[in-house]
């Protein structure tokens, strides 16, 4: 692969591998929602792993998509405090 | 004058920099739109606490196929917008057309993806209004048809300005002021898919 001549052509674009993340993320959130729901296995355990899973996904959509990877620090890291005390806040919302 | 050199080191050093993608103005726009949306995000979850059982049972009676579809379809409509965003840069950077028409067809498939999210919705709320449930069936559907009406408008909103980032994409020759405005545009269809990935964890998995 040339990565140096067109990128935009030859080399897989790292917002491609973000969306296939992205999909790969969807289905364990999905199968953390089934077993959430099923009642078998840990349910609690379960819905800690949607709840990682959805933020884990909006993280990402947020560094690479909207392009925060590149923002200056204040803006970056707001971002990624938002992520870490609303997801932690739902789960302990959720688990109590 | 500058010589190649310089230009090309500026450039470099220019991409390297950090730099806030679009206009100020759409960041402030999305932490108040977070800040109000980690407010329903809160709302939903007490309610699940409080009403474990109801909260259950109507999470059971949602088609779980509708909502993984819409999420497929908003990641995929910000994948194509991300890279539409790029092929601009680039065209801007190099000066040459292909890019930026390419980019064209990346923002029409994007608006594609965000119509076949409000037709799917849509259908879903058909299904459950048809089954006589409406926001005044309990909590749950309370919140479910709110605050995902209130995300669909941010969808309608989007694609309104999926057009408009289409229509200047076309252009014969875009500049850096053209590409913020892309960038700020892009900035809002994102966070439309960063809300939905939440609001479809709270109300159909968790």
């Amino acid at each position: 692969m040339n990565e140096t001549s067109s990128p935009s052509r030859l080399a897989v674009r790292p917002a491609t591998i973000a969306w296939t993340l992205l999909m790969i993320a969807t289905a364990i959130g999905w199968w953390f929602g089934e077993t959430a729901q099923g009642g078998s296995g840990d349910v609690r355990l379960a819905i800690a792993g949607v709840l990682i899973t959805a933020f884990a996904k909006v993280w990402l959509v947020g560094f690479q998509f909207m392009e925060l990877r590149g923002a200056p620090r204040l803006l970056r890291h707001a971002f990624d405090a938002w992520v870490v005390i609303a997801c932690t806040a739902l789960i302990i919302i959720c688990l109590r | 004058m500058t010589s190649p050199d310089t230009a090309v080191s500026s450039a470099a050093s220019e991409r390297t920099k950090p730099h806030v993608p679009g206009e100020l103005g759409i960041w402030c726009f999305v932490a108040g739109d977070l800040a109000v949306f980690t407010v329903f995000f809160v709302l939903i979850a007490l309610g699940n606490g409080d009403q474990a059982q109801v909260f259950a049972q109507s999470r059971a009676s949602l088609e779980l196929w509708i909502g993984v579809l819409n999420t497929l379809l908003l990641l995929s409509g910000s994948w194509l917008v991300a890279t539409a965003v790029e092929r601009c840069r680039e065209s801007v950077q190099s000066g040459s057309g292909p890019d930026a028409r390419r980019a064209a067809l990346q923002f029409a498939l994007a608006i594609l993806t965000g119509v076949l999210f409000v037709a799917n919705k849509s259908l879903e709320w058909g299904i459950k209004i048809a089954h006589g449930i409406t926001p005044a069936t309990n909590d749950f559907f309370m919140y479910f048809f709110v605050f995902t009406g209130i995300h669909l408008f941010h969808v309608l909103i989007g694609l309104g300005v999926l057009i408009a980032l289409r229509r200047v994409s076309r252009r014969e020759r875009l500049d850096s002021k053209a590409l913020r405005t892309i960038e700020s545009g892009a900035t809002f269809w994102h966070l439309v898919d960063l809300l939905w990935i939440v609001l479809f964890a709270l109300f159909y998995l968790i």
